[in-house]
C-alpha cells in the first residue's frame, strides 16, 4: 500500500531534492527498503555497514517513534506518513587530546 | 561552503555555552541556505536531554555510562526538535545546524561527533574552558562520512 515518507532537509540531496516520496511497504522495514533501493546513496546515512537502521536514525509513523510500536516491524496502512527526524547527537572526546 | 552569523547570535551561544558548564549545552541553528552558503538567523537553545538519563537512554543508549554523561554528550529531544523545526516552517525558516559545547576540550569534533552526525547539516562547536566561553568553530561532515570539513564562519 501506498505510504509516504518525508525526507529531512540534510538527504534531500539524495532524493532529488524531493521532500517526499511515495513508496509500496506494509511495514517500516519495507518502507525503509524501497526507499533507499530507489535512492542508493541514501543508505549509508539510514544504514549501518552490516544494514542494521543507525540508533541515530529516528523514524515516526505519524506522531510516534516506532522504536515505542513494533520498530521496523511496525505494520502500514494506506497513505501512513513516516517521517525521518535526523537525531541529533554528539559530545566531546573522552580523553583530551589538547594540546 | 560558508556560515554566516551575527556577532549577537554567536554572543548568545557563548553564553548558553558557559551557563551550562560543566555540562554540553546544545541548540538549533535557524536561517537561510543558498547553495553551499548558509545564513544562520537565530540560535535556538535546547535542553540536553543527557541530564535525564532515563529520557536519554531509550533514545540513543551510551556504551559507557560510567564515562559519558551531560559533561560529555549531548542529545536533543526528538519531540522538541520536531516542534521547534515546524514553528520555524511555518515562519519560513529552516534548520541550517546545530551548535553544541565542548565542557574542557577543544572545538574540534571528536569521532562520537562524527559517528551520529548528518550531511548537510553546519554542526558549530563552542570549546568553554573552566566555565569561559573560548573558540568558536564551523564545521560540515563529508559524504563519505569519514570526517568533518571545516565550515569558515564568518561573523556579521
Amino acid at each position: 500500500m501506498p505510504v509516504t515518507v518525508l525526507i529531512p532537509t540534510p538527504l534531500r540531496q539524495y532524493t532529488g531534492k524531493k521532500e517526499s516520496v511515495v513508496v509500496e511497504a506494509k511495514n517500516v522495514a519495507e518502507a525503509l527498503q524501497q526507499l533507499t533501493s530507489e535512492y542508493p546513496d541514501l543508505r549509508r546515512h539510514l544504514f549501518t555497514d552490516d544494514g542494521k537502521l543507525r540508533n541515530f536514525v529516528n523514524v515516526y509513523l505519524g506522531d510516534e517513534d516506532i522504536r515505542f510500536l513494533q520498530k521496523d516491524q511496525t505494520p502500514l496502512n494506506d497513505k501512513d506518513v513516516l517521517s525521518i527526524v535526523p537525531s541529533i547527537a554528539g559530545g566531546a572526546d573522552l580523553y583530551c587530546i589538547c594540546k | 561552503m560558508a556560515l554566516s552569523i551575527e556577532q549577537k547570535t554567536v554572543d548568545a551561544i557563548r553564553q548558553h555555552g558557559a551557563r551550562d558548564y560543566p555540562n554540553e549545552c546544545c541548540g538549533m541553528l535557524l536561517g537561510q541556505a543558498d547553495g553551499d552558503q548558509k545564513r544562520v538567523l537565530e540560535a535556538v537553545p535546547l535542553r540536553n536531554l543527557r541530564t535525564v538519563p532515563a529520557e536519554a537512554q531509550k533514545l540513543l543508549p551510551l556504551e559507557s555510562p560510567g564515562r559519558e554523561s551531560e559533561r560529555n554528550r549531548f542529545l536533543i529531544d526528538p519531540r522538541e526538535q520536531i516542534r521547534v523545526e515546524k514553528e520555524a516552517r511555518a515562519r519560513g525558516v529552516d534548520v541550517v545546524g546545530y551548535y553544541h559545547s565542548h565542557p574542557d576540550h577543544p572545538a574540534r569534533p571528536s569521532n562520537y561527533d562524527r559517528e551520529h552526525a548528518w550531511p548537510w547539516y553546519s554542526y558549530v562547536i563552542l570549546s568553554v574552558t573552566q566555565g569561559q566561553p573560548a573558540d568558536l568553530t564551523g564545521w560540515v561532515l563529508t559524504e563519505n562520512r569519514e570526517r568533518f570539513d571545516p565550515e569558515p564562519v564568518e561573523i556579521l
